[in-house]
């Protein structure tokens, strides 16, 4: 029930009524509204209980493994949450003088210094509010780098199967022809293809390594070679970054500029379209075209000082992408997050994520499931088909997923990559214990043997949430997505 | 296995082609197998009539509840028809993909274009390929 629905006419919240009179005899006539604004008219008792409700209905990485590959659904510490909700920072206005905002900036500052160091790149902007918006910048700094040198015929990205699903809109979105290349059946790139691909015309290739097969791609140095030689950049889409964190870094694999998702791998608070940061790190070439501001020190006698650099400074760049820098209390989780882990912490994070990845995978095996890429070594995520379920028993990929839930894990990705069939794409994170490992495993042990013995059971999953099976063809026909009040 | 009618020509990229009595235009739709792996279709673009098109050009985009995928024209020449009905039943690919669900017609410019596409049976074997 919506909170609309709840209440009487002229019923209200005491602790919620303006302080003020909000008396503005300036504003022009027409620009009044002529009837009032429909608001929910509930006391504060209603409202709690209606968010409480609400917040108890959510499936979350609070409350339950959330193994969603790709996504990184990893536990957000609370640390850093406390530490970003200081006073000082919350109240801190953006326009406040650098001369108030020191703190601040000098935070800032050294995350652009980590994130410069764990991807091996040359710069970085905190800028972009997610990563849409960081393979934006990214894509958008290639352009300008092939536009400064007069290189007008550069009109196509390459974009192989196994990158990221965002990536040929991005392209499109920056002006660009998207090129797909296909992946060879172990989940690396057909070089032969690329090499074909690759020539005068190329602006770039984009691509994500481990990339979407769940395997790391192993000819990275070869894409690298045979790319640039074409005279075109190398765009990482961070989508992956958890698995090689500490370990391998885009800059040393070839890559001339790179997104991160701090949502993800720097764990801040992810999903439900909450703010997000998708800062771009680049080397050498395109330093001059990083998006504004950036946070610059100077060092002097009586200590450092934090300054914003902005289109004065960096004339080249591609310019700002918001009013103000990024999400600020996303980018300060992001900071304590990689100050709570250190050096050393952050090399665990690859490590472990790894590990529970192909902990999970062998489990899975052992147990009957077939995996896409049996021969390879899993990096963070991992694939299993159901194609053979589906085919013998007609029990599908979605409905295992539904039936997951039951039994109180969240679904992995379902469905994605698209070249693997009804496949599930699983991410456990590195912040998940063995318990959980093994109790998705047994979960899926036990959904198999279900199929097998009742498969409409199965099909008709779940039963234990507050909705049944959703009409998700229905749903997209009839598309329906504006409350009017009746 | 999925119904490849054996009078009509295919691309490997899962589209029909279908040359019509008056030997210049061609109808055009995704084949049985192609709804099959999509799953329910939700939504179709279509090219705009009149427009130019080359063979192995984008000339549309089916969705389904899975995934979306461009259709790809088999031939060239001009769009002299949609299918309309597919914007109010778009269902109607997965219900009868050779006949009601076509996608749209065009006047060919090039029938030379028909004989390098796939017959049936080399078709089948694309399919087969995929199946594993």
């Amino acid at each position: 029930m919506l909170i609309f629905e709840k209440g009487q006419p002229g019923r209200f919240a005491t602790s919620q009524a303006p302080k003020a009179s909000g008396k503005c005899d300036d504003i022009p006539a027409e620009l009044m509204r002529k009837t009032p604004a429909a608001m929910p008219e509930v006391s504060e008792l209603q409202t709690v209980r209606h968010f409480t409700n609400l917040s108890r209905k959510n499936f979350s990485i609070d409350t339950q493994f959330y193994p969603l590959g790709s996504c990184t659904m990893k536990y957000n510490p609370r640390g850093a949450h406390k530490a970003a909700s200081l006073p000082g920072f919350l109240a801190r206005h953006p326009l406040a003088p650098e001369s108030h905002s020191q703190g601040y900036l000098a935070c800032v500052y050294e995350l652009q210094e980590i994130l410069k160091d764990v991807t091996g790149m040359a710069g970085v902007s905190l800028c972009p509010m997610a990563g849409a918006q960081g393979e934006f910048a990214g894509v958008a700094m290639i352009r300008a780098y092939h536009e400064a040198r007069q290189d007008h015929a550069r009109s196509e990205i390459i974009v192989p199967e196994a990158a990221h699903g965002t990536n040929p809109a991005t392209a499109v979105m920056c002006g660009y022809k998207v090129v797909e290349i296909p992946v060879r059946t172990d989940g690396d790139v057909d070089l032969e293809a690329l090499q074909q691909a690759a020539g005068p015309q190329t602006a770039g290739i984009m691509m994500t390594n481990p990339s979407t097969c769940g395997v790391f791609e192993r000819q990275i140095e070869d894409i690298s070679r045979i790319v640039h030689e074409a005279g075109g950049l190398l765009y990482y889409d961070g989508a992956n970054l958890n698995a090689i964190l500490g370990k391998v870094r885009p800059g040393d694999m070839g890559f001339d500029v790179l997104h991160m998702n701090l949502h993800k791998t720097f764990a801040t608070p992810h999903g439900g379209g909450g703010p997000g940061s998708g800062p771009v790190a680049v080397g050498e070439r395109l330093l001059p075209y990083l998006p504004t501001p950036i946070v610059g020190r100077s060092d002097a006698e009586n200590g450092s000082r934090y300054h914003w650099l902005d289109q004065d400074d960096l004339p080249d760049s591609i310019g700002r992408l918001s009013a103000f820098m990024g999400n600020a209390g996303i980018i300060l989780r992001a900071y304590v997050y990689a100050i709570l882990l250190g050096r050393e912490g952050l090399h665990r994070v690859g490590e472990f994520s790894t590990l529970n990845a192909n902990y999970m995978a062998t489990l899975m095996q052992q147990a009957g499931f077939q995996l896409a890429y049996p021969e390879r070594r899993a990096t963070h995520e991992f694939i299993v088909t159901l194609n053979k379920q589906a085919k013998e028993l007609g029990v599908t990929a979605m409905d295992f997923a539904k039936r997951l839930l039951d039994f109180g894990y969240h679904a992995p990705t379902t469905y994605f990559p698209l070249l693997v069939p009804e496949c599930f794409l699983i991410e456990p994170t590195e912040t998940e214990s063995i318990d959980e490992l093994e109790g998705f495993v047994e979960a899926m042990i036990a959904i198999q043997k279900e199929a097998e013995s009742s498969a409409e059971l199965v099909k008709g999953a779940p039963y234990s949430q507050p909705v049944k099976r959703l009409d998700d063809v229905k749903a997209a026909r009839e598309l329906d997505v504006a409350y009017q009040r009746s | 296995m999925s119904n490849i009618p054996g009078e009509l020509k295919y691309l490997s990229s899962h589209e029909w082609a279908r040359l019509e009595s008056d030997g210049e235009t061609v109808t055009i739709g995704i084949t049985d197998h192609a709804q099959d792996l999509l799953g329910d279709v939700v939504f179709v673009e279509l090219p705009e009539v009149d427009a130019e098109i080359a063979a192995g050009d984008e000339a549309g985009v089916v969705e389904s509840v899975k995934a979306a995928s461009d259709v790809f024209s088999p031939v060239s020449g001009i769009v002299i028809a949609v299918n309309e009905d597919l914007e109010d039943a778009p269902e109607l690919v997965n219900s009868d993909p050779y006949d009601d669900g076509w996608f749209f017609k065009v006047k060919a410019s090039d029938l030379d274009e028909l004989g390098s596409l796939l017959d049936a049976e080399a078709y089948a074997e694309v399919c087969q390929d995929e199946d594993h």
